[in-house]
């Protein structure tokens, strides 16, 4: 309790990452090599492997990118709210936010198809309307009457007879008014402007005042915090769109852009918890940051893993509800139906995110003992990185068919576009300070307890 | 510094013993009360309490207190509107029960071929019922726990213990503990810094 009185981390911790950095940063070259040739071969024995590389390459940067996001959201949060409990664990998520310069350029791959790839990534980037149909009209499979009319088949079936060949086709024409290459092209360039310049700023900001302390530093970032989240959300909203909806043109849920928004909280939450863990286990930061920061953390997970569930219950009980063919057959495409003829490879791991990234997180981190004991919030932790990543899956690999695609080649991709992002956040994060050392809310962050 | 005032609420003071005794110890600041705590703690009073116009963290810990069961409460109200919640969606829908007067039947109606009793379109009820419950379960625990709502308290009568609601800090040992002694338990608080002690006697 007396320590309320200091308002300085201690010398004794370390508070700069120094030659570990060269060590850490080559090591995630390394996994990012590894990955990328893994990744390469791998895609060599696959079928249709381009079209299975570029999906695994789309479901891996959704992830760093969703990092980066959440990054972005918890340090304009932060500000918004003028927290003092979170100074000390702000840099990690500042460092995020200011890698979204490097996710711009992981982007490129994705500009690339569009661009001149045709529509085989996303199917409205393809020759025309007409060439879009035609591949749902091949891809739709024959349906059976089943006598127990079960919803969700009852909306493919409608889907699959007569929903696909007029309709389909001209709702997709009057949708490439925004769905054509060079807008989207265009508007990843904006999003990528927003992003990368307000996590550049902050980051910025933020380490400028690590030398001078300056206190005006912290009103303006305070100050740009609530337009800034303004469009944080509109963008992540599109952008989410933009990259996972439009994999299935068709099919449409206005309440994706937030889906996509919980998972990015969980996920840097999560991320958050396990540098923190990481970073105090080498010994930076080993005494301010105490169970305290660990605890909150823990609760805002909490919160969000509940808040995931919520929208992804929400999204999917409001489709089945209304049995609409347009929007049932994205959940037919993922398996996520009880009618036996409909189950496939997607099933399970849809079930598995029910269960594993919601049941069991929400029972398991209810207890405080649980988000006080570090052991076990980095288990939860991690565990959720995992699920996210499977979530982010189970959002884009349906689409290149109905097995369960998760090997080399997803798993290579992933390290090799994880392991250049982490790269990246290891770089800027060696160049200064691991926490906002001179904030004027840090004396409030060292001593912050919650009981 | 140090004082010792004997109150005579003469007018409000009934006959015969006391019904209710206290000894209200002030202290300085923050840290005082703190450090004082802490020794009222480990000499073992059972009844007493510390007095901040302010949250003090740390203080559970000072003063050692056991962690509370509210959770607990929580938990189980939780579950049982859970299952309460179950129950009414599957009673209200599902079910025709045979012998049961039709004023306490359900009404099984048949929506767009969903089963009668189809999980999703229950779920928003039994998640309403859940934290409805959870929410009743934490308020009303947490009132009872806390003795509350408690209209009137004897050490209000104290003069001095009314900047307890702005700058004073107390620590009260309330008579009826085992340890207490009028004169060792004052002499006692006097040496842990106190500012000034005060026997309240009602």
């Amino acid at each position: 309790m007396r320590s309320y009185r200091r308002t300085t981390i201690r010398s004794t911790d370390r508070l700069r990452l120094g030659p570990g950095a060269k060590a850490m940063f080559n090591r995630c070259v390394a996994v990012a090599l590894a990955g990328g040739v893994a990744a390469v071969a791998g895609s060599m024995y696959a079928q249709d492997s381009y079209r299975r590389f570029m999906l695994a390459y789309v479901t891996a940067f959704a992830f760093v990118l969703s990092l980066s996001l959440g990054g972005l959201f918890f340090v304009l949060i932060q500000h918004l709210t003028r927290a003092g409990w979170s100074v000390l664990v702000r840099r990690p998520a500042e460092i995020l936010a200011a890698n979204l310069g490097l996710t711009a350029v992981l982007f490129l791959p994705i500009a690339g198809a569009v661009a001149i790839g045709g529509g085989e990534v996303y199917p409205w980037a393809g020759g025309g309307a007409h060439a879009v149909a035609a591949k749902a009209a091949a891809e739709a499979q024959p349906v059976q009457a089943h006598e127990d009319g079960h919803a969700l088949e009852a909306g493919a079936a409608q889907a699959g007879g007569h929903g696909k060949e007029g309709g389909h086709e001209e709702r997709l024409a009057k949708k490439r008014a925004y769905l054509n290459p060079p807008f989207f092209l265009l508007r990843w360039v904006g999003y990528f402007a927003l992003w990368g310049g307000l996590g550049y700023w902050y980051w910025r900001s933020s380490s400028k005042q690590d030398a001078s302390g300056d206190h005006r530093l912290t009103v303006r970032m305070e100050t740009l915090a609530g337009p800034a989240l303004l469009l944080f959300g509109l963008t992540i909203t599109f952008g989410a769109i933009d990259l996972l909806m439009s994999l299935d043109p068709h099919w449409y849920s206005t309440i994706f852009g937030v889906y996509y928004f919980a998972g990015s909280a969980v996920a840097v939450l999560a991320a958050l918890i396990v540098i923190f863990a990481g970073l105090q286990r080498a010994g930076y930061l080993a005494q301010s940051i105490t169970v305290e920061h660990y605890h909150d953390l823990g609760k805002m997970l909490f919160g969000f893993v509940f808040f995931w569930g919520y929208i992804a219950f929400s999204q999917y009980m409001l489709i089945w509800y209304a049995n609409i063919p347009e929007t049932t057959g994205w959940f037919r495409t993922r398996g996520a139906t009880t009618v036996a003829a409909d189950i496939n490879g997607w099933t399970w791991v849809g079930l598995m995110l029910v269960i594993g990234n919601f049941v069991l997180p929400f029972v398991g981190l209810l207890s405080r003992h649980v988000k006080r004991y570090r052991p076990t919030l980095v288990f939860w932790a991690g565990w959720l990185l995992v699920m996210h990543y499977l979530d982010l899956l189970w959002l884009v690999m349906p689409e290149f068919g109905p097995q369960l695609t998760l090997g080399v080649v997803e798993i290579g991709v992933l390290a090799w576009v994880a392991g250049l992002y982490l790269a990246g956040a290891v770089y800027l994060a060696g160049k200064h300070d691991l926490a906002p050392s001179r904030d004027p809310r840090l004396p409030e962050s060292l001593a912050f307890e919650n009981m | 510094m140090s004082e010792t005032h004997y109150v005579s609420a003469a007018h409000a003071k009934p006959a015969g013993p006391p019904s209710w005794s206290a000894l209200i110890g002030e202290f300085a600041d923050v840290d005082a009360v703190m450090a004082a705590a802490e020794k009222v703690r480990d000499a073992g009073y059972e009844k007493w309490d510390v007095h901040s116009p302010l949250p003090i963290h740390g203080m559970d810990r000072a003063m050692g207190i056991r962690p509370t069961i509210l959770p607990w409460i929580v938990l189980t109200t939780g579950l049982a509107g859970l299952a309460g919640g179950l129950l009414l969606v599957w009673w209200t829908n599902a079910v025709a029960m045979p012998g049961v007067p039709t004023v306490f039947q359900g009404y099984p109606y048949f929506i767009s071929g969903k089963p009668l009793f189809s999980l999703p379109a229950n779920i928003p009820i039994i998640f309403e019922t859940t934290v409805l419950c959870a929410a009743f379960g934490a308020v009303f625990g947490m009132l009872v726990l806390n003795k509350l709502p408690m209209l009137y308290h004897p050490l209000f009568r104290s003069q001095r213990f009314r900047r307890a609601t702005s700058d004073g800090f107390f620590v009260v040992i309330a008579g009826d503990d085992p340890r207490f002694d009028a004169r060792q338990t004052a002499e006692f608080l006097r040496s842990l810094g106190a500012v000034g002690v005060e026997h309240l006697e009602t």
